[in-house]
């Protein structure tokens, strides 16, 4: 068998790239196990997620070092075998979500029923991590779809997990519709199989500029469609706002700050990386996508008055944004998008955390019945504003930097080639801004700023707010206030996220280290 | 026998969609195993049909024979076989749990979680 196997034996150090989700895998294998001894769960779940974390740290390191590390498993030469490859936009991404997993698991000690622990809301949140790693560090897009596939079980597990009634609507929307646009992107999976006859990234990405370009614009589109779908781009975002409101609090940061993601990596990866020849055709398509998502998203926002629902909605905004860098393509612009992928993963949790403590306060999940916030709970208020300013993107917050990669990228496709849609692509962005923060900035008026609630009693101080006891205020506060001193830390310093950006940025632009890292000879079929 | 069945999985597309579009999650449910049936077939001619030689190196040869099947879209296909199955079972008991809790298979009628009649947006600021 020379020639389908490795000369040798794969050195210790790429093993990093698959830690992440076999002690994924393992830990929630263990809490399963150890299901009947419920004081453990928790201290495990978080020992695994922080072993995670840490390997996603020596990861980022080993990659910042010698560039992307692959291994491919059993041995095999690719592109026999299923590689993993870690770059620096798979890597980074992966380890802002063990923060962010890692961060939440310590906000649900604060109110999790005894019900959902019996019915395994730890293994089912370490399954999660392992399904959004894998994603983030496979090198092989069949395998990507059995990783989503993992993600969407587990999310539809936790969506479900209480069976109220809002949670089997929600879950039925979500589910029929993520189902969907995984077999979508199946059905693109088989198209490329049949036009290259391989499935390996790297191997695909060497293959595509000999296929026939028509129809692998196709498979790009269809790609796209099950993608965009995946992320809640305009126009197949319905699903989103009518889901992750439907969970406890906890666990709606959780679907909220990750699965959406999931699907702008995909769509960074697939359309940036490994088929950019087909975007020319793309291209007007997805700036339309992405104006339309960064208007509606914080439009929605405006309009609604269940908080989380108008959460979900300024999630939506953040997607534009990730397609608007996608559109505009060019190192700036896929700097923007994977920068912001990042400060959305992390603001966007922070804040529906804090909303769950809003609900928690107020009792109510209406903005109309709450009110008169700031006088109780005036940290809280001080949470929600630095966040609201951080996701509507204002100086010196996270969410600026992003943006004003965006905003330059846009600037500069511009001025180069008088383009129309780069032009429409920045405006929209500024716009999306403005329209976030006014968004924003009324729900916290509205939530913490007037007296009282809305009504003919309007501005009476609204006397029925119930204060935090002891373990909302140590782990759902306190990890909401560390997760949000992160953000407003990366917002003061943003060299080293700008840095990963652009690195994530030159990384998809030019594959060739990435295919050499797989193993793949120059030139193979 | 690439064309029937290319044909086949074409037609199993169209009953699909035409069940997804429908109101009804039973309906809707029998569209996906439908979908994922389609896409199973395409992918088994995404690899060329080829028959009568089994793709089994023999002896000591390091490849099979020319003309061999090509095992690797069974392979893709056992594993999307199962992992469609595992979601559709999920996706039918959640039906059934919520067609028992919410009294309702219509998606028009299933509006908990956004009810029809939402309160206007706040008025204030």
């Amino acid at each position: 068998m020379t020639g389908v196997l490795q000369p040798s034996a794969i050195a210790t150090t790429d093993w990093l790239v698959i830690l992440p989700v076999i002690l994924a895998l393992c830990g929630a294998a263990v809490l399963v196990v150890l299901s009947s001894v419920r004081d453990l769960s928790w201290g495990l779940a978080i020992g695994v997620a922080a072993a995670i974390a840490i390997v996603d740290v020596a990861l980022v390191l080993r990659v910042l070092d010698v560039g992307p590390v692959a291994m491919t498993m059993g041995n095999w030469l690719p592109p026999f075998g299923i590689s993993f490859v870690a770059d620096v936009a798979g890597a980074t991404f992966a380890l802002a979500a063990a923060v962010v997993v890692l961060v939440l698991l310590v906000y649900l000690r604060m109110d999790l029923p005894d019900r959902a622990r019996r019915d395994g809301v730890h293994p089912l949140i370490l399954l999660l991590l392992a399904g959004v790693s894998g994603s983030f560090l496979t090198g092989d897009l069949f395998n990507l779809y059995v990783w989503f596939e993992l993600t969407l079980i587990s999310s539809f597990g936790l969506m479900a997990l209480g069976g109220r009634n809002i949670q089997l609507d929600g879950t039925v929307k979500y589910g029929f519709l993520n189902f969907l646009a995984t077999t979508f992107f199946l059905i693109a999976l088989g198209l490329i199989y049949g036009l290259v006859g391989t499935l390996n990234m790297a191997d695909v990405i060497g293959a595509a500029p000999t296929a026939n370009p028509a129809a692998l614009t196709g498979i790009a589109a269809l790609l796209l469609l099950a993608f965009g779908m995946k992320a809640a781009a305009f126009p197949v975002n319905a699903w989103l706002p009518a889901s992750y409101h439907a969970p406890p609090p906890g666990i709606s940061a959780l679907l909220a700050g990750l699965l959406t993601k999931v699907g702008v990596y995909a769509l960074l990866r697939a359309l940036a990386m490994i088929l950019p020849g087909s975007r020319d055709l793309l291209d007007p398509v997805l700036a339309i996508a992405a104006i339309g998502t960064l208007l509606l998203g914080p439009l929605g926002a405006l309009a609604e008055t269940n908080l989380r629902r108008a959460l979900g909605f300024l999630v939506i905004g953040g997607i534009g944004a990730c397609l608007a860098g996608l559109a505009l393509d060019g190192e700036a612009g896929l700097a923007g998008a994977s920068t912001y992928v990042l400060h959305a993963m992390l603001t966007i949790t922070a804040l529906y955390m804090l909303a769950g403590l809003v609900e928690a306060v107020t009792g109510e999940t209406s903005t109309r019945a709450m009110g008169g916030l700031y006088a109780a709970q005036p940290l809280l208020a001080v949470l929600f504003f630095v966040l609201v300013l951080a996701v509507a993107g204002v100086p010196p917050f996270l969410g600026f930097w992003p943006k004003l990669l965006l905003v330059e990228a846009g600037i500069g496709r511009w001025s180069a080639g008088a383009d129309g849609l780069a032009l429409a692509l920045w405006i929209a962005v500024l716009a999306n801004a403005l329209l976030t923060l006014i968004a924003g900035t009324r729900l916290w008026a509205h939530v913490f700023w007037r007296t009282g609630r809305e009504g003919v009693e309007a501005e009476a101080a609204t006397a029925d707010l119930r204060p935090l006891d002891a373990s909302q205020r140590w782990f759902g506060l306190g990890s909401v206030a560390v997760l949000t001193g992160l953000v407003a830390a990366l917002g003061l310093v943003p060299e080293p996220l700008m840095a990963f950006g652009r690195l994530a940025a030159a990384g998809l632009l030019d594959p060739a280290a990435y295919i050499a890292a797989t193993g793949l000879p120059e030139g193979m079929p | 026998m690439d064309y029937a069945i290319a044909a086949l999985s074409g037609v199993f597309f169209v009953a699909a969609i035409y069940l997804l579009l429908a109101r009804s999650l039973i309906r809707m449910l029998l569209g996906l195993a439908l979908i994922g049936n389609a896409v199973n077939l395409l992918i088994l001619v995404a690899g060329r049909l080829t028959r009568v030689v089994p793709p089994i190196a023999l002896g000591h040869a390091d490849t099979p024979a020319a003309g061999a099947a090509n095992p690797l879209p069974q392979a893709l296909i056992l594993t999307a076989i199962v992992i469609g199955f595992a979601m559709f079972c999920f996706l039918l008991v959640l039906a059934y749990r919520a067609y028992q809790s919410l009294e309702a298979d219509d998606t028009d009628r299933m509006r908990v979680a956004e009810p029809r009649h939402r309160p206007k947006p706040p008025m204030s600021y």
